[in-house]
């Protein structure tokens, strides 16, 4: 066995896999959105979350010390030693649920970041400030379109329904605190994920009930994501795709 | 030995290195360079970018370098910096009047642009929040009923 890694490596694995993560999900919609127009901000969502994932993947290659760079830790990392939610690896299907997805990521992105602005830790801090811009403008739209397509024609209302019950059972994971968050939080690093959940939940119910939609009864949340004990079957498929370049041409570039 | 080169006369070099995406303004006008020092050691450039994964963010470093070389700089060393994160606020004036030339629409903090750059109507209605780079969405004019490209306020 390695010498364990750092609580700062854990957290900022966490940080950058979900981004990296739901940065890949949100970028296979390239080419296949239901309108120009969404094809366009999906691609350029799917953009600034790779973009934010290499600042936080940096970093932790850094902070590890091993000389692994951002692009070895997305590229040559298997599922088991990824730390991002659950919710963000699972496959797209309806783009109702890319929607609602985006928009429990980024209800509880802008809180979070905001937070993280006022890190201890500087680059922590600086990191978040730079993302913090770019995850409010994306709650903007989310949110928007979570209630314009709840608030539609029956079928929107029916599958933004539909990817409200696929998905609320994996919306709690991001709250349940663990060692590194509080070692996280001990060092004022970053605040508990806990301390953020009613924030979290007003703004999501009040976005849903003007969608029309209704709030599954249920605290039920999945989790094993974050903390790398369990992912989906989904992660492996996804990592298949997105990492086969470098799994089959080792270094290559562009 | 190069003759020495002040902090200003690079500053002017680099306000003649368009932006790779949108070359009627300058990388300077841009805000993305945000410090020069000359020393013995060579010249040292300040970037920032604009999105966190602005996919132009290398070609502007690689334009700012030949750029330089061309002038006759040997050493030229990028540095890039994320904090302060890049504010559409420093974008400058010139550059503002040259998107509007250009057919973009300049940031307003409003969250909107001001008028529609081809006829300068007012009624003027967002497509899309995003738009073909990063750091522009789609609007349209109601007037001249032309669509056209606002550089987002961030």
């Amino acid at each position: 066995m390695s010498d364990t890694p750092s609580p700062l490596f854990e957290f900022l694995l966490r940080q950058g896999d979900s981004a990296l993560v739901l940065g890949h999900r949100t970028s296979e919609w390239c080419g296949l959105a239901p309108a120009i127009e969404e094809d366009i901000a999906l691609a350029n969502i799917a953009l600034d979350l790779i973009g934010q994932a290499k600042l936080w993947l940096e970093y932790a290659g850094e902070e590890e010390g091993a000389g692994r760079t951002a692009n070895d830790l997305a590229f040559l990392r298997d599922a088991y030693d990824f730390r991002n939610l659950l919710m963000l690896e699972l496959p797209n299907e309806d783009f109702g649920r890319t929607i609602m997805r985006h928009f429990f990521y980024d209800a509880f992105e802008v809180p979070w970041l905001e937070a993280l602005s006022a890190s201890s830790d500087e680059r922590v801090s600086h990191i978040a400030q730079k993302a913090a811009k770019e995850a409010i403008y994306h709650l903007e739209r989310s949110e928007d379109a979570v209630i314009a397509l709840g608030d539609g024609t029956e079928e929107s209302n029916q599958r933004m329904q539909k990817a409200l019950n696929d998905l609320w059972p994996f919306a709690g994971e991001v709250f349940r605190d663990d060692d590194i968050d509080r070692a996280m939080h001990d060092g004022a690093i970053a605040p508990l994920p806990s301390s953020l959940q009613s924030v979290w939940k007003m703004r999501v119910q009040s976005a849903l009930q003007r969608a029309y939609l209704t709030l599954p009864d249920s605290e039920f949340a999945h989790s094993g994501g974050r903390v790398g004990f369990r992912h989906t079957e989904h992660l492996g498929h996804m990592l298949a795709t997105m990492q086969f370049l470098q799994r089959a041409y080792p270094g290559a570039t562009w | 030995m190069q003759s020495p080169v002040t902090k200003d006369q690079i500053w002017d070099w680099l306000d003649a290195v368009p932006d790779p995406e949108i070359p009627v303004i300058s990388v300077v006008d841009l805000g993305v360079v945000r410090d020069v020092s000359v020393s013995e050691e060579g010249v040292e450039v300040t970037i920032t970018p604009t999105y966190t994964g602005c996919p132009a963010m290398s070609v502007i470093a690689f334009d700012i370098e030949t750029a330089l070389a061309q002038k006759g700089i040997e050493k030229i060393t990028l540095k890039t910096q994320i904090a302060p994160a890049w504010t559409t606020d420093w974008l400058s004036k010139k550059g503002r009047a040259r998107l509007e030339d250009y057919g973009i629409a300049p940031p307003q903090v409003a969250g909107g642009p001001e008028r529609c750059p081809q006829c300068k109507s007012t009624n003027v209605e967002r497509i899309s929040q995003f738009g073909s780079t990063p750091c522009k969405a789609q609007w349209r004019c109601q007037s001249c009923l032309e669509p056209f490209d606002y550089f987002k306020c961030i």
